[in-house]
This record gives structure tokens, C-alpha cells and sequence, in this order.
């Protein structure tokens, strides 16, 4: 059966020569980078040559750079690592209603600590406003933090207006660019931000390795106590095969970002005309213009998302949804809901995330299997057939 | 789809008595899409059993499988043993649910129910018509 990945938005595939670059890294070079003898050093090296790779990505210095456990220990670290050590300032944090709940939680623990949280809506394009961003900002606020782009509708926010505003009233701005970093050209310098978080599975890397970038001079608490492993701010011998594989991730995506995106685009803009055109009653979700190249987000109507994920999985289609039967908590996606989205629409919530590997013929795959699975599915719901008697 | 047993996909790709009864004896609707999941027996009673079921669903992988089931179990039944269905007892057919899962399993016995409460309902009205 053809199987094709359309999940780049959940991970993606490790390329060969990440892979490449890992492999000395689990046995010939094993040491310890701590430690001050041969193995160690070679250890060292790697890493340090991979936090300049990281760095160059994103247009920060490596010193700058702290590896992580993953995108959600670098949004945890930031959030909680820079609220706890700017409180004596203020004690009022400033997020997104859309952000990841690597953020999202992290701020609502926060709150249980004493914290003041502050959420700032999205228009129906998933976009912030920064004048919504300014009008929270207050005498206590320590941080602002707003995502670079959303994995789930491809929406990319005006970071480089958000920062403008925070400079002006002082106030921490981190930005979640787990979404973008190595998939869309990112500088820190242009953004203007004073953190940004990136996980290196989102652009052909391994997992287990995230970064945090912190701008030279911003305190942080770090979460993880021990050695002095990343200049102390993130104890735990480094997971030094994941790290070379990050720098070396980091390495092509910098280097082949503009033939990729170029290719991502053309796939996602014929699922973005062609979906609509080949199923009724389908709404597109995310913005028009700006959006992440490999995003094609949908919701179809009147059915449910994971009985459409169950059914094209059977065709070896993989791809993601926001519905409330694919979340184990059994809500709809907070996204779809902060976009004014109604809840049975958000239900048909569908997420197409192509990657490097994917092909023209992969389209045209999803528009063959896709539209006899919704017919079926329709002729069995009875939203649809109480559409057909009265209409919405 | 490793999270669900054999006989849920089986039903989720095949489900049985799908579709609406044409003036119904009796019609059970339960759930909701916000909560993801909204279900519409229809039912047709001869001598005090179950002569057709027919269902549409909203819902997921398991909430289409439970409704499957459920009318697969209800057919041919009389009116009270259809009472007896149980969430757990259609869940059983299955050969059982994810735990996040189990609240499908409720609402197809729910509307099975709510169909036959219906009928006696609609029953019970054209019997005092009779009298008058």
C-alpha cells in the first residue's frame, strides 16, 4: 500500500546525514564533554561546534545557546526560568491564548506560585494584535511571551511589532519558534526578542534535543540543579549524540532554507486551492498570507476529525487533527476555539504538515482517498443530513 | 489504529444499520458536538420487539463502532430486554474501550434507550387518543 507522512507537524524524519553526523557520537566518541581527558574533549568539541551551527541558525551567538531536553523544556525553562528570577520586579506574565501547552501550563503553574497571567485573544486568522499585547502591559509585568507560528493553523505572528512595544516598556519578550526555527529564516537580532525556544526534531533532527536561546545579560532560574554543565543553567551529562544531530540539522536546514521552502509552498498551496474546490462546506483555518510554507489546515464539516484520521490511516495517509476524540483530554483545540471557530466545526479539524520528502503525487494521493472518506462519513452523521433537510 | 481492538475497527470500517427509518416508532438523539459526539437511533417496534434499528453518528472511531454495535445488539430484542443493554455490555462486544473512550459506549445505550422511551411515550399518547 503507498503510505504517505503528512505529520511533519507532529515530528519529522532524521535525514542521512544527520544521522551520519550522530553516529561516532554513540560509541567511538561516548565520552563525557565534563570530563578534562581525551574522551571528554572529543566530546566538547562536537558540542560546542554544534552550538555554533544552533547559533548560526538563528542568528544569535553560542554562547548564547543552552541545549535542552526538548522544545517543552525550553518553553518550561523560559517561562518559569525567567519569571522566577525577574519577580522581585513584578509578578505579572503576559502569553497568547493559542501558545503551546508546553507554555500554556507553564504559566498556569506559575499562577498556582503567586503568579499573575494575562491571556491576549486572536482574530479569527489566529493572529495577535499588538496593540492587545500593549494594552496588558503593566507596572508589574516581567515577560511577555507569544509564539513565533502556530504548528496547528500555520499562522505566523508579528513578533517583530510585539517587540517594539516590549522594549519600550522593558518588559522580557520569549518567543516560541519550535514552528519556525530551521523551517523559516529566523533572527533573533530582527525579531527582537529576548528568548527564543527551537527543537530540533521540527527540521529533520533528532528528539531529545531543544534549545533555548537567551539574549547575553537576561537572568534566568534554572530548573534542573546539579553540575555546571551549560554554564550552569542546565545540569545533566548532554545527550551529546542528539546535540551533534541538532547542530548538524541546524547546519542544512540554514544552508537549503530557501529550496525548501520554495518546494513546501507549491505542495501546500495546490491542498489549499484544490481541498476546497474538490469538497463542499470546508473551511480553511490560519491566515491567508501569513502562514508557515508546509501548513495545509483545514476544517471539513459536519464530521468528526479522528474517524477521518482512522480512515485515511487505512489508505497510509498520516496526518493530525485539533478534534476533541483525538486529544486525550477530549476538548477541542484551544486554537480553533481562541479563533472563534464554533466547537462542531472544530470537530472536523484536520492538519496536513509536509516535509522535504514529500511529493507532488503525495497531493495528489490526499485528493483521490479524501473525498470518498468524508462522503462516507457524512452519509452517516446526522449533523449533515439535518443540513440537508434545513440548512445550517 | 493500535489503540482500539479488532472488533471496533472492524465495525468502524464496516458499521452495521446505518442510516434514518422513514416515520420511525420511536427516535432517541443523545450527545452533543461539543462535547464530539451526538447520536440518532431510529426505531421500528412489531409485537413488542425491535423490528428495525437504524443509527447516524457524529463522532469518532468509537462512537461510530458503539453505534454499530449497540443496534447490532438491539435488533430482534424486545422492548425491555433492549432496556437491559449496558454501556459495559456493549463496551464487552467490543472486546472493550480505551478508558478515554468509555463515555461513546454511553451514549449509544443511552440512545437506544431514549429511542424505546419515545415509543412508549408516543404509544402511550395514541392509547389515550383511543379513549377519547
Amino acid at each position: 500500500m503507498k503510505k504517505v507522512y503528512l505529520d511533519n507537524v507532529s515530528t519529522t524524519r532524521l535525514t542521512v546525514e544527520v544521522r551520519q553526523a550522530m553516529l561516532p557520537y554513540f560509541d567511538e566518541n561516548f565520552g563525557n564533554p565534563s570530563c578534562v581527558h581525551e574522551w571528554g574533549d572529543i566530546a566538547k568539541e562536537g558540542i560546542e561546534s554544534a552550538r555554533n551551527q544552533v547559533a548560526q541558525l538563528i542568528g544569535g551567538t553560542a554562547e548564547e545557546i543552552i541545549f535542552t531536553g526538548s522544545g517543552t523544556e525550553s518553553n518550561n525553562f523560559a517561562i518559569k526560568g525567567l519569571a522566577l528570577a525577574h519577580q522581585k520586579k513584578g509578578k505579572h506574565i503576559i502569553i497568547s491564548a493559542i501558545e503551546h501547552f508546553s507554555v500554556l501550563h507553564s504559566a498556569k503553574t506559575l499562577g498556582k506560585w503567586g503568579f499573575d497571567v494575562s491571556l491576549v485573544p486572536v482574530d479569527k486568522y489566529g493572529l495577535v494584535d499588538p496593540e492587545d499585547v500593549r494594552r496588558r502591559i503593566r507596572k508589574d509585568t516581567i515577560l511577555v511571551s507569544i509564539m513565533h507560528a502556530n504548528s496547528e493553523v500555520g499562522t505566523i505572528e508579528p513578533i517583530e511589532h510585539i517587540s517594539q512595544i516590549t522594549k519600550e516598556s522593558e518588559v522580557i519578550l520569549h518567543t516560541d519558534a519550535i514552528a519556525t526555527a530551521g523551517t523559516i529564516p529566523v533572527n533573533v537580532q530582527k525579531l527582537g526578542v529576548d528568548a527564543l525556544s527551537l527543537a530540533s526534531n521540527q527540521f529533520y533532527g533528532p528528539k531529545g534535543a531543544g534549545a533555548l536561546w537567551l539574549r547575553q545579560g537576561v537572568r534566568i532560574n534554572p530548573l534542573i540543579d546539579g553540575g555546571v554543565q551549560e554554564d550552569g543553567r542546565r545540569a545533566g551529562t548532554e545527550n551529546v549524540p542528539a546535540i551533534i544531530g541538532s547542530g548538524k540539522a541546524a547546519e542544512l536546514a540554514y544552508d537549503s532554507m530557501t529550496t525548501r521552502i520554495e518546494h513546501l509552498v507549491n505542495l501546500r498551496d495546490r491542498l489549499l486551492s484544490e481541498i476546497p474546490s474538490t469538497i463542499d462546506h470546508v473551511v480553511i483555518t490560519g491566515h491567508p498570507k501569513h502562514r508557515l510554507p508546509g501548513n495545509a489546515s483545514f476544517c471539513i464539516e459536519f464530521i468528526e476529525g479522528e474517524a477521518m484520521l482512522m480512515l485515511l490511516n487505512s489508505k497510509g495517509i498520516a496526518i493530525t487533527s485539533g478534534s476533541a476524540c483525538t486529544s486525550r483530554a477530549l476538548k477541542a483545540s484551544h486554537v480553533l476555539i481562541a479563533m472563534s471557530i464554533p466547537h462542531a466545526i472544530a470537530q472536523g479539524s484536520l492538519l496536513f504538515g509536509f516535509g522535504i520528502d514529500n511529493s507532488s503525487e503525495d497531493v495528489d494521493y490526499v485528493l483521490e482517498v479524501l473525498p470518498p472518506i468524508v462522503e462516507k462519513l457524512r452519509q452517516m452523521s446526522p449533523l449533515y443530513s439535518k443540513f440537508l433537510k434545513r440548512g445550517k | 489504529m493500535a489503540i482500539y481492538s479488532e472488533r471496533v475497527m472492524e465495525h468502524f470500517m464496516n458499521p452495521r444499520n446505518v442510516g434514518e427509518i422513514e416515520n420511525p416508532d420511536g427516535i432517541g438523539e443523545v450527545g452533543n458536538p461539543i462535547c464530539g459526539d451526538m447520536m440518532t437511533f431510529y426505531i421500528k417496534v412489531k409485537d413488542n420487539r425491535l423490528d428495525d434499528v437504524k443509527f447516524k453518528t457524529f463522532g469518532c472511531g468509537a462512537a461510530i463502532a458503539v453505534s454499530s454495535m449497540a443496534s447490532e445488539m438491539a435488533k430482534g430484542k424486545t422492548l425491555d430486554e433492549v432496556m437491559k443493554i449496558t454501556p459495559e455490555l456493549v463496551a464487552d462486544e467490543l472486546d472493550g474501550l480505551p478508558k478515554q473512550k468509555l463515555h461513546c459506549s454511553n451514549l449509544g445505550a443511552q440512545a437506544l434507550h431514549k429511542a424505546i422511551e419515545n415509543y412508549r411515550e408516543n404509544h402511550k399518547k395514541g392509547k389515550d387518543n383511543d379513549r377519547e
